[in-house]
């Protein structure tokens, strides 16, 4: 393991602005990590010579003074981001080999703040899942292995699993994430690493392959919270391509890592103690208050009294959203075909073959949800308590400043644990859901390891375009926390 | 229209909805161009080829053009609304669904009045105006197994609009037709154009017996690309429908296809399938607002709309309604019509209108309202070389034909070629004089109470004075004449 | 509500995804289940509560009315399942339709 790539971005940066070494030098070190770990599985596609490419440019403007904010950083790009020329498939078949004449948004303004691409990341498929076992390039390991039973190969979380992964093992500096329900933070939390959602419409949609888009958000997954902050600064801003872009300014979200918090206010949802809740999990959470109360915050117990209905809302307008978003999969201008007997024929052919079962499971309860007779039932019923669940929040911040949760009910799980009821499997996403459904940011860092060596996240979910407050109370945090353990070989 | 058939007498119930191209450079939600005939796929984007992670962004010409064409039709104009996904695979539908607006159309109720032929006019209800996008176009006569898909109509502007069930007869569907394309094109909202598919007309028809007024099974006859098609394929439908009843069968809701060669409809077999379009709110659009001071400033610059014309038209130039509507049809004709009729006689002018000159410009293909045979300004000085008395009607005809011939200036044209109608009684007398003088038996005939032949005498002065006699005059000076 | 074999294959239909007759049963069981799992959202008092389609609190922006893309056919067909470009004339193709 090189030096270079324990570096965190914020080092990395400082030291090459300072000359200590170059992009060409920090990129062929975490091409060699990725290749020598390739047995994660994080990446569907590495793209070294690219990387090398975007490399040697980034040093050739460093020397002409024009070093972009993430210039000459080496990232992941998790494969639901449209990559120019570069394969993009949403770790799905249906999508093997199609490579976009475009770049998305927000892939785009990494590379224009310098940033190096060193490959497309692994997903779940579509980014539908919780554990990226649902892939159809292959699983991706969580780096991290259980004290008790090293053998066990434990998933990364997801659907930003290869991201996740790749970040934890040091084959990426940072990488791009996307969180419909907790696609960021879930992973993040698995793999011991820091992930924000930003608030719904701070990063732009466009060119992402979209899963539901009322509540799909890219954001940034890195080793800490000032990583996020810069990565974050990079992709953030408004986009006339995306109707549902916020038309805000993006602030220096790194500036906002004061440390100071005093007098602010922390909430504590007590929907989020259900019965049942794991011992582990309440002690990392009641850590974590109080480091904030020693900080100088003071923690308001809250409530968020339709938090239990977030997650079959959730269930009905994400599938809803989906069915639809994936009608354009259909074997006529990209990516498979399956060849028929007629159009309908060779629709039903190509979607059966090119979909994976999770996928084709959440396409039909999204067409049935939606279909004549049940719309009131389910999806209109579901967005009436979507916006129950959203007064919620805004109640609960008239009094206070920024909630504070655990991001999931567990620790990493083993690959064949819990994956055949999907119901039981989308229980990992109960914390993070609320939020999405609400639009707000929602931060998940690592806060400590359980018994078993694996390591435990806490989300900060902030007002509307706060992030400036969840990176501030999450930096206080961190210091605390000191979370300074790694995945073994790293 | 009543048809009669073998059980008693029958109505058709028609309503029609009819899908009109928005005048825009770029699409409704994309930047790709709207100009119809280019290479297959060349006005395409991402976006209208639906692929992975684009997203619509509206155009705003094209809200404005539907609330334009809304308050054309003195209909509600609803100042939020909301975009839906319309959900259905087909072949040139790259998105899997269509995004048109369901539950909250951008205009609302409405009006239009059809001129019907006798001159009257009726009333028939718009039911409601919604913004969506166009498919592309799939082509089957290519290849012997595939067919082809261009889609560089995928995404454009279409207005659809939706009347209710007002109509009763093809004739009156015909009727709504002509007017809606009328307003259409005077709102510069759509250009009309049938051929060119820029407006496409989906007929909903059944039958009921006549002095009910149930609402019977409706097929709906797609996409006909003529008014005349339109109208026979309702006759047709209607025809079966009552063919059906009348041997005690049912009539099956479906979409059925027009057959314009064989004058028959028959069901669509790739729309066998139910729909069930699972319409939703379209999550990459928020509501579209349009504010009451953006729909006052469109009301602002309203064309004075055909009906408005005709009315005044009426009142103004005296004209019949029938008249007035040939001349309201289109924007060009009545502007034409009014350069020559402003400060004249409406009459005259409406007859020289609608008759030489509509003539001419109808007898070859050159002729344009921005290339028209003779131009308003001329026409209308030639009226007034009429109402001077400097030329007869009789000669103002072969003036008109020598304006169209070298583009002239009427004056100049009666002074070059002497047409000039002679006034001057004297020479009237003297031409008077020597037929009389040739003529002794014809003249005693006249004397004699044979009043018939002045006519002959008027004729032959006329002949004798090159056709330039002014007619009021020679008449009077012929019976003067015979009175001495 | 629990779906059985017609009521999946009707959606499998709708959702164009072939499903064969012996995932029926399976598939009926799990989407059933998903089904049960959402349905206590029936317990909450929704009258008078709005649907929420978006988070965002803004109306929609419009673009000028001006041609920015387009012109590009070998991109857009770049990536056609049939190689269209060279031998189909800029077309995309599908299996025929007959209407």
């Amino acid at each position: 393991m090189s030096e270079l790539t324990k570096l965190t971005i914020a080092q990395a940066r400082d030291k090459m602005a300072k000359g200590e070494f170059t992009a060409v030098e920090l990129t062929e070190a975490h091409i060699k990590a990725m290749e020598a770990k390739r047995n994660l599985g994080a990446y569907i596609v590495e793209t070294p010579d690219l990387a090398r490419e975007q490399a040697k440019a980034s040093d050739l403007r460093r020397q002409a003074g024009q070093a972009g904010a993430l210039e000459g950083i080496p990232l992941g790009i998790k494969d639901l981001f449209c990559t120019k020329g570069v394969q993009t498939t949403a770790a799905s078949h249906i999508l093997e080999g199609f490579k976009p004449q475009y770049e998305s948004t927000v892939s785009g303004k990494l590379l224009d703040a310098g940033s190096v691409m060193l490959g497309k990341l692994n997903l779940d498929e579509f980014a539908m899942g919780s554990s990226n076992m649902t892939s159809y390039f292959g699983k991706v390991t969580n780096p991290w292995k259980s004290k008790s039973d090293a053998a066990k190969q434990l998933v990364p979380g997801g659907s930003s699993g290869g991201s996740a992964a790749a970040v934890a093992a040091r084959i990426a500096m940072g990488a791009t994430g996307t969180d419909t329900g907790g696609s960021i933070r879930q992973p993040a939390a698995f793999c011991g690493i820091t992930g924000i959602k930003p608030t719904y419409g701070r990063c732009s949609r466009w060119g992402v392959v979209a899963f539901a888009s009322s509540l799909d958000q890219p954001g940034p997954m890195a080793r800490d919270v000032r990583d996020c902050a810069i990565m974050l600064g990079a992709m953030a801003g408004h986009d006339s391509k995306d109707s549902t872009s916020a038309p805000m300014a993006v602030p220096n979200f790194e500036a906002a890592l004061t440390g100071d918090i005093r007098g602010l206010k922390v909430g504590i949802p007590k929907e989020y103690r259900p019965d049942g809740l794991s011992d582990e999990i309440q002690q990392v959470w009641e850590q974590g208050i109080e480091w904030l109360k020693a900080a100088g915050a003071t923690p308001v117990e809250i409530t968020l009294p339709h938090t239990k209905y977030a997650l079959p809302t959730y269930y009905i307008v994400a599938p809803a959203e989906a069915s639809s978003n994936l009608a354009r999969y259909d074997g006529v201008r990209f990516g498979l075909r399956v060849e028929g007997s007629s159009l309908d024929d060779m629709y039903k052919k190509t979607r059966a073959a090119g979909f994976g079962p999770e996928v084709r499971r959440r396409i039909m309860i999204g067409t049935y949800v939606l279909s004549a007779g049940y719309y009131d039932a389910y999806y209109s019923k579901a967005q009436k308590v979507r916006r129950l669940i959203a007064d919620d929040f805004k109640k609960a911040f008239e009094t206070v400043d920024v909630i504070l949760t655990p991001t999931a009910p567990s620790a990493a799980f083993g690959m064949d644990e819990n994956t055949d009821d999907p119901v039981t499997m989308w229980l990992n996403d109960v914390f993070t859901i609320p939020t999405s459904l609400a639009g707000l940011p929602g931060l998940s860092l690592p806060a400590g390891l359980n018994a078993d060596g694996l390591p435990l996240g806490l989300q900060l979910i902030g007002r509307p375009f706060d992030e400036e407050t969840v990176f501030k109370v999450a930096g206080v945090m961190e210091s605390a926390a000191g979370f300074t353990a790694t995945p073994e070989g790293v | 229209m009543i048809i009669q058939g073998d059980t008693g007498d029958w109505e058709i119930v028609i309503g029609l909805e009819v899908h009109a191209q928005v005048i825009s450079n770029a699409k409704l939600f994309s930047g790709a161009a709207t100009a119809f005939g280019a290479e297959p796929n060349d006005q395409v984007s991402f976006v209208d080829a639906g692929f992975p992670g684009m997203l619509p962004v509206i155009n705003e010409k094209c809200v404005e053009q539907a609330v334009r064409t809304g308050l054309g039709l003195k209909a509600q104009i609803n100042l939020t609304s909301v975009f839906a996904r319309k959900n259905y695979f087909y072949a040139d539908l790259p998105q899997g669904y269509q995004i048109s607006q369901y539950d909250m159309p951008i205009v609302g109720e409405g009006t239009l009045l059809i001129d019907l032929p006798d001159g009257s006019t009726r009333a028939i209800g718009i039911e409601r105006l919604h913004l969506e996008q166009d498919a592309g176009k799939s082509i089957h006569d290519m290849h012997p197994s595939k067919s082809y898909i261009d889609l560089n109509r995928s995404g454009v502007a279409l207005m659809e609009i939706v009347s209710k069930p007002d109509m009763r007869s093809p004739e009156e569907a015909g009727a709504y037709l002509t007017k809606l394309r009328t307003i259409l094109r005077y709102l510069e909202t759509c250009d009309g154009n049938m051929q060119e598919g820029s407006m496409r007309c989906d007929a909903n028809v059944s039958v009921r017996p006549v002095g009910s007024t149930e609402l019977r099974t409706r097929c709906e006859i797609k996409n006909v690309n003529s008014i005349r098609f339109v109208q026979q394929a309702i006759e047709f439908e209607a025809r079966r429908h009552i063919d059906v009843y009348e041997n005690g069968g049912e009539i099956k809701q479906e979409t059925r296809l027009f057959d314009s060669v064989k004058g028959e409809t028959r069901s669509m077999r790739s729309k066998e399938h139910a729909h069930d379009y699972r319409y939703f709110p379209d999550p990459d659009l928020l509501p579209l607002v349009v504010s009451q001071d953006l729909v006052d400033s469109i009301q602002a610059t309203l064309p004075e709309l055909p009906d408005e014309k005709k009315a005044r038209f009426m009142a103004e130039y005296g004209l019949n309604a029938y008249d007035a509507g040939v001349m309201v049809a289109e924007k060009d004709s009545a502007e034409f019509f009014e350069g020559v009729a402003k400060g004249r006689d409406g009459k005259t002018a409406a007859n020289w209108v609608m008759g030489d000159f509509f003539a001419t410009m109808n007898s070859d293909a050159k002729y344009t309202w921005t290339n028209p045979p003779v131009t308003a300004e001329n026409l209308g000085k030639m009226i007034d070389l009429i109402k001077d008395g400097t030329i007869s009607t009789r000669l103002a005809k072969d003036v008109f034909i020598f304006m169209v011939e070298s583009g002239k200036d009427p004056a100049t044209i009666v002074e070059e070629k002497g047409l000039k109608q002679v006034t001057d009684t004297g020479a009237i007398e003297k031409a008077i004089d020597e037929v009389f003088a040739a003529n002794p038996d014809k003249v005693a005939e006249v004397k004699g109470g044979k009043d018939k032949l002045m006519g002959w005498f008027v004729g032959q002065v006329m002949k004798a004075t090159q056709g330039k006699a002014n007619p009021g005059m020679l008449n009077e000076l012929i019976a003067k004449k015979f009175k001495e | 509500m629990s779906l059985d074999k017609a009521a999946v294959r009707a959606i499998a239909e709708l959702a164009r995804i072939e499903v064969r007759d012996e995932e029926l049963d399976h598939l009926a069981g799990e989407l059933s289940g998903i089904l049960h799992f959402v349905e206590q959202l029936a317990e909450v008092n929704t009258d008078g509560v709005q649907p929420m389609s978006s988070v965002a609190d803004l109306t929609l922006p419009m673009r000028k009315d001006v041609v920015t893309d387009g012109g590009q056919f070998a991109a857009v067909l770049a990536n056609a399942p049939d190689g269209v470009v060279e031998d189909q004339g800029g077309f995309f193709t599908v299996p025929k339709v007959v209407e």
